[in-house]
């Protein structure tokens, strides 16, 4: 297992970390949020990822994209994570096109796959219907009619559902799951953007009768359980790789602050009960960077065993992430609270990326479940 | 077929003709580890042949140079003995100090002399090695040690005191750190010396437990004369080697190889734990995944190059927690059957007491609170740390 960057990797984590450091900091994202852009992201950087092959990652080169792998995808996650980058990102280039590119036929690849990649297209996919990540109960309904299907039922905390051309939508047929397309101005479709604590945007969708066509269906009818296994793998891995960029981060501006602030006539970061909390959590941090690398490499090896390992990964980010959020607004002491540093708007973030497709407890559940007791 | 490949089919297949079925078996108490020296009674003939034949292929210590009487192994091919020797639950045939910790100070700071006369026998599990260290007044702070030697020519001439010094009780021979200057700073003056535990004025005794047993013991010298040449590197600068020498330690001490996952321990037991135990046992098994993957991705930083340093002292800090957790949960798995301290049935108590052993995995080769210490200074360069 490849647990190291190899050299076209290290070339690619070189050119986001620039890349992102300039285009998209994290005063991009106190700018959105200070002037309640419309959207909640800049298009522009969207444009310019695109150009940059960002956007496209995973997607083949048969359809115009540079498919470099979940590593590469990750790699790109983690720098967006360190400088809290908001954009459509894991909505649209990793679920999306992971559905897609696993399950979609011919004609629903060319038509999507090259339009995502070019940024075009905004995908957003709605599962959960109520307060906890659950895949499992789904009571969104696609009942036959006529030639095709009626929707009916909720979803909420869909990601960029509220700028998305098209959502994916996971709803019961029969016994089965299945994958609608639904583009988002079909009638009966109705959209409610909820921005959230990160200032970054979700969407609440009701579906009232909403009419879709055979062609509509990503797949076949039934392919709803495969399908949910490629996309959460694939969005688990990448959230995770967004943490590990986002706490890394955040340790390094509370480290920082360590060696700078001074109380008692002394820098702070003498004092040895602080030290050692640094020291536990940098430790923390090198074994969620083992973790996230496991994950990323066994997607990308299609290990038979891939879910479970990106299960253990977002778990232990998700409870890691945190652990380094809430460190750092403690050691940063009231000047942590205050919304001029940064260091909230991480907490905010991690906050929400730790509870996305599933938390901590969640995937400890599922992991303990998978090893049988 | 890669060159390794090739290696691991032989290696499989010597093992398989090689390994008495006796040393396949999971050892049942501390006994059936295999030490060595001029004193060990083998518990079987099985124990004592597997020695014999790993030690004739040098595979006691696979990646030390044949000359020396280890077995000339890339870390590659070590690793895939390793493997494979874990596949059929092989026993380690030789545990030893010698090998994990004399060995690489020799190789790394001894002569060719010293390297010929004390690595074969190291090999062969022929002598068995203590360390001493630790002193009453020089635990954590180990560099104020103040055993004496005194320069008499030809000789010198050892007084003071060890302490938790492992087997000494058991050992043939000490490696030993001791003064021999204390006009300068604490980290000068330490010297590396090697003596015969059979010397006149060296007596030991052995300090119970909470786990009821005596692994560790007191070590006096009085006036024990040691020859010049058994002093390893310059003297006076000592302490590279015992900072070496730890930092070897504390890369081994948070591995605890291969164990039985906690989730073979509840198959076994065949009922389900309470929800609380069982979210715990979930997060701990995370927790060592996360740490198995850190283990492997270090070791390959290590191939690339790249020197592991002061993340040693981050593998014994997390490795060693780990453990403890690990047999605390163990403890609450096994319930009222695990307090048993004397029947058969429990083995002698082994759980309870390999449980009270883990206590001191965070203490020994320098605390966790030391580990932190150092991470916090040379990795993480806070000041004054």
């Amino acid at each position: 297992m490849a647990l190291l960057l190899n050299e076209d990797e290290k070339m690619l984590q070189e050119s986001a970390q620039g890349f992102f450091a300039e285009k998209a900091p994290v005063s991009q994202l106190r700018t959105l949020r200070d002037n309640n852009d419309e959207i909640g992201f800049s298009k522009s950087l969207w444009k310019e990822m695109a150009e940059m092959g960002f956007t496209s990652v995973l997607i083949p080169e048969e359809y115009s994209g540079v498919d470099m792998g979940f590593m590469a995808a990750g790699l790109i996650s983690e720098e967006m994570g360190r400088n809290l980058t908001a954009s459509p990102f894991l909505s649209s280039a990793v679920l999306a096109v992971e559905a897609l590119k696993a399950h979609g036929n011919t004609e629903q690849k060319s038509k999507h796959l090259p339009s995502i990649g070019a940024g075009k297209t905004l995908f957003a996919l709605a599962i959960d219907e109520s307060n906890k990540h659950n895949p499992a109960e789904i009571s969104l309904t696609a009942t036959p009619s006529g030639n095709g299907f009626k929707l009916n039922g909720y979803k909420t905390m869909v990601v960029d559902g509220h700028v998305a051309n098209h959502i994916m939508v996971i709803a019961k047929t029969d016994e089965s799951m299945s994958v609608f397309i639904v583009p988002n101005e079909t009638k009966g479709v109705e959209i409610e953007r909820t921005i959230m604590a990160d200032s970054r945007n979700a969407a609440r969708i009701s579906f009232d009768d909403v009419e879709v066509t055979g062609e509509q269906i990503l797949g076949n009818v039934g392919d709803g359980d495969k399908i949910l296994d490629t996309v959460l793998n694939a969005g688990r891995a990448i959230l995770a790789a967004e943490m590990l960029g986002a706490s890394s981060q955040v340790f390094e501006h509370t480290n920082t602050y360590l060696r700078e602030r001074k109380q008692f006539g002394k820098i702070i970061g003498e004092f040895q009960a602080l030290q050692h909390r640094a020291s536990h959590l940098y430790c923390e941090l090198e074994l969620a960077r083992s973790a996230v690398f496991s994950a990323l490499t066994a997607l990308d090896d299609g290990a038979d065993n891939a879910g479970a390992i990106v299960g253990m990964a977002k778990a232990k980010l998700g409870s890691v992430a945190k652990l380094a959020a809430l460190e750092a607004v403690q050691l940063h002491g009231g000047m942590g609270m205050t919304d001029e540093l940064d260091i909230g708007l991480y907490l905010k973030r991690i906050r929400v990326a730790q509870e996305l497709l599933g938390d901590s407890d969640f995937h400890l559940e599922q992991s303990a479940r998978h090893k049988g007791y | 077929m890669s060159e390794l490949e090739k290696f691991r089919e032989t290696t499989k297949a010597w093992l398989a003709k090689n390994c008495p079925p006796e040393m396949r078996k999971p050892m049942r108490s501390e006994k059936d580890a295999c030490w060595g020296g001029r004193n060990w009674v083998f518990q079987s003939a099985d124990q004592k042949l597997w020695l014999e034949r790993m030690a004739a292929k040098g595979w006691t210590a696979p990646s030390w140079p044949q000359k020396y009487g280890g077995g000339g192994l890339s870390r590659s091919e070590a690793k895939i003995l390793q493997q494979e020797m874990n596949a059929i639950a092989a026993r380690n045939p030789l545990h030893s100090f010698g090998i994990w910790m004399l060995g690489p100070a020799l190789l790394e700071f001894g002569n060719e002399e010293q390297r010929l006369r004390y690595l074969p026998e190291i090999c062969r599990g022929e002598i068995r090695w203590c360390q001493g260290y630790s002193e009453p007044n020089a635990g954590s702070d180990l560099a104020s040690l103040a055993t004496k030697a005194e320069d008499k020519g030809d000789h010198y001439l050892v007084n003071g005191q060890k302490v938790w010094t492992s087997y000494a009780d058991q050992s043939d021979w000490i490696f030993c750190l001791v003064r021999t200057d204390n006009t300068g700073k604490k980290h000068y003056g330490i010297s590396f010396l090697l003596f015969d535990m059979a010397s006149k004025g060296v007596s030991t005794k052995p300090i119970l437990l909470i786990s009821g047993r005596s692994p560790f013991c007191e070590t006096f010298f009085e006036d024990v004369k040691v020859p010049k040449e058994n002093l390893v590197g310059e003297r006076d600068k000592g302490w590279s080697i015992a900072k070496y020498l730890l930092t070897h330690e504390r890369e081994m001490i948070g591995d605890y190889g291969a164990v039985k996952p906690l989730s073979e321990i509840i198959a076994d037991n065949g009922y389900t734990p309470n929800p609380i135990l069982r979210a715990k046992i979930a997060e701990f098994e995370i927790d060592a995944w996360a740490f198995a993957q850190t283990m492997s991705r270090m070791l390959m930083e290590a191939k690339a190059g790249v020197s592991l340093g002061a993340k040693s002292s981050m593998l014994k800090y997390y490795g060693t927690e780990l453990n403890k957790r690990r047999y605390e949960l163990m403890m609450d798995l096994a319930g009222h059957d695990g307090l048993e301290w004397e029947s058969e049935r429990s083995n002698d108590g082994h759980l309870a007491r390999s449980w009270l052993r883990t206590k001191g995995n965070t203490i020994e080769g320098g605390t966790s609170e030391i580990q932190l210490n150092i991470i916090s200074k040379h990795i993480l360069q806070l000041p004054g740390a």
